[in-house]
């Protein structure tokens, strides 16, 4: 390529030659072509189709009693059902907005008033917390309690106390009878 | 070396700082930059460059096919067919990985045949060939054992009659065989050991390789015309001459595999290999991939159960002392008059058997796959030993320089940068 050197004099401009535009389209180009073949590299880490197909979750309701509670899997993650007595949501709607950490109505989070589904993940780091036995631990507002790093939550699944940032997240879902629910 | 921080030749003090702490930015610089190179390269000097870019896609993409794949009987078919389906871009990842064990064999006979015609085996490299020979071994193990982890009906009686090669040896062949196996026929313990070696050699083969490019940066290259550089004249720093023409030969080599990957994926392999493996019935025609049919052609040419194993094998280890077998004492074959013709004819031999291989061992092809046996034999152990006596070979050029640039010799520091009229 050097046979090009003696040109240099005769071609070469200030803002730079023939070959510096080369190089440089070529690099680009290389660059493009390794960044859309790094890409399926990346994305294949990213949940697959089968993963994907499995994203929702049909639940019956009819069994489960006042005051009873289920906990189904969807994503992977546990999801808690809990058919709730009206004290408990007596309890959860007389809480005024201003003691919540996460300040959100129980109206808000509820579908049906006696029916609270949400994502049974402790919004810290991820435990499971109890409360769905009758037995269980269920904290100092009578909801949930993780035991991981002590954060309790109430009978809306709000968080009052602990180091958890935020209240148990509410998947989507959406009742398909009145007895049945979807999630996702 | 003396101890004691490195005096580094580099001015950003971020590269200096390290450099002379350790200095791998001197060793780049030595080794791939200013590394003086016979300026008479041809394009068969590409293909260990993309021999090296080939092992690097085989690991990229078999470490992600190894985040998607099951290693147990029941579930290896599924998920290889579940990462075609639906993992994200499976499909693809998938393709390259098995076109790019082809395309590594293509690239590697081709980097033999090389080595090969222009005598690169010859003293002083006869450690470096040996290395390659053993990269070629390592590389046949991994991609047998690879093939295997379909678990398909290719895959399993494949490896049920490479593994009863074993059975071969006299007295404790069959023990030899059950070790191999993990039980009394190939089944869940062979696989999971399969597919354990077959993630490990891969990185063995990065040994080697660095073993041999070690071994390569001691002798330097050989080149076309076989002769030793004599001086700065004779070579060309590394960088950017030859990784601008191995770049472009990178090119090549990404469109002809770009090429199987999209529009021929499966042109290659065995339509068979897309059953489940089914221990009960064998599968009419079973030949290996296509890159090991010389080899079967060889093993089937013998009719002895033992004798065709020996020769088999010995087809590939007669390699490893091909540089004591040609004594001659000129490298390149464009100086050997009738060596060069023996070769040629060795290298359409080899495909006449790689042909041979793929046919079903009865009529004409059993003929065939003996006379080719024959030759591919006595090409090493007959035809070599008697040329280095016997043949007179042309007159070797006085330097590479004076081959390569017309008018020769020496030339001024100016124009020594004209390579483009390299062969």
């Amino acid at each position: 390529m050097a046979d090009t050197a003696p040109s240099h004099g005769t071609t070469a401009e200030p803002e730079g030659t023939r070959r510096d535009f080369l190089k440089l389209t070529t690099t680009a180009f290389a660059a493009v072509g390794g960044g859309a073949l790094a890409w399926p590299f990346i994305h294949q880490m990213n949940p697959a189709q089968d993963v994907l197909a499995l994203a929702s979750t049909d639940v019956d309701l009819a069994p489960i009693a006042e005051g009873q509670a289920i906990t189904v899997m969807w994503r992977g993650k546990p999801v808690f059902v809990r058919h709730r007595t009206a004290a408990e949501i007596e309890a959860a709607r007389a809480v005024p907005l201003s003691e919540l950490k996460d300040p959100q109505r129980d109206e808000q989070r509820v579908q049906r008033p006696q029916w609270l589904v949400m994502i049974g993940v402790c919004t810290h780091l991820g435990c499971v917390p109890l409360g769905q036995k009758p037995t269980d631990n269920k904290g100092n507002y009578n909801g949930w309690f993780c035991p991981c790093h002590g954060s309790h939550y109430d009978t809306s699944g709000r968080i009052r106390l602990g180091p958890a940032p935020s209240n148990l997240p509410i998947p989507p879902y959406e009742f398909r009878s009145d007895t049945q629910i979807r999630i996702g | 070396m003396a101890i004691g921080l490195h005096d580094s030749p580099f001015k950003n003090p971020v590269i200096r700082w390290i450099d002379r702490r350790l200095p791998i930015f001197t060793m780049m610089q030595k080794e791939y930059g200013t590394f003086p190179t016979p300026r008479n390269f041809n394009y068969f000097w590409n293909f260990g460059a993309l021999a090296m870019v080939n092992l690097a896609i085989m690991i990229a993409t078999g470490i992600v096919l190894a985040m998607h794949y099951t290693p147990h009987v029941d579930h290896a078919f599924d998920s290889v067919e579940r990462i075609m389906r639906d993992v994200n871009y499976g499909w693809l990842i998938r393709y390259m990985h098995m076109n790019g064990a082809s395309m590594f064999f293509i690239v590697v006979y081709v980097h033999i045949w090389r080595g090969m015609y222009y005598g690169s085996y010859k003293e002083p490299r006869e450690l470096l060939w040996i290395l390659g020979v053993v990269i070629f071994i390592l590389m046949m193990a991994t991609a047998f054992m690879g093939y295997v982890l379909p678990w398909g009906q290719m895959s399993f009686w494949g490896a049920t009659v490479i593994t009863n090669l074993f059975s071969a040896i006299p007295f404790v062949g069959d023990s030899i065989v059950t070790w191999l196996w993990g039980g009394f026929s190939v089944d869940n313990p062979t696989l999971a050991r399969f597919f354990s070696l077959h993630y490990l050699l891969p990185f063995v083969i990065v040994g080697v390789v660095f073993l041999h490019v070690a071994a390569l940066h001691i002798t330097g290259s050989n080149n076309p015309l076989g002769i030793e550089p004599k001086g700065p004249q004779d070579t060309l720093p590394f960088h950017p001459y030859y990784t601008i023409k191995d770049s472009v030969g990178l090119v090549v080599y990404a469109i002809v595999f770009a090429a199987l990957v999209f529009f021929a994926p499966n042109f290659l392999g065995h339509p068979d290999n897309y059953i489940p493996a089914n221990p009960l019935v064998t599968p009419a025609h079973i030949v290996p991939e296509w890159y090991f049919l010389a080899f079967y052609a060889i093993l089937r040419a013998v009719p002895d159960k033992l004798g065709g194993v020996v020769l088999m094998f010995g087809a590939i280890a007669v390699l490893f002392v091909l540089p004591w077998l040609d004594r001659s004492p000129v490298r390149s074959m464009r100086f050997r008059p009738i060596a060069k013709w023996a070769f040629l004819l060795w290298t359409v031999n080899f495909v006449v058997l790689t042909y041979a291989g793929s046919q079903p061992a009865e009529g004409v092809w059993v003929t065939v796959a003996r006379i080719a046996t024959a030759y591919y034999f006595a090409y090493f152990l007959v035809i070599l030993p008697l040329l280095a006596r016997l043949e007179r070979p042309l007159p070797l050029p006085e330097s590479i320089s004076s081959a390569v640039l017309r008018g020769g010799g020496p030339l001024p520091a100016g124009a020594a940068a004209k390579p483009m009229e390299k062969a």
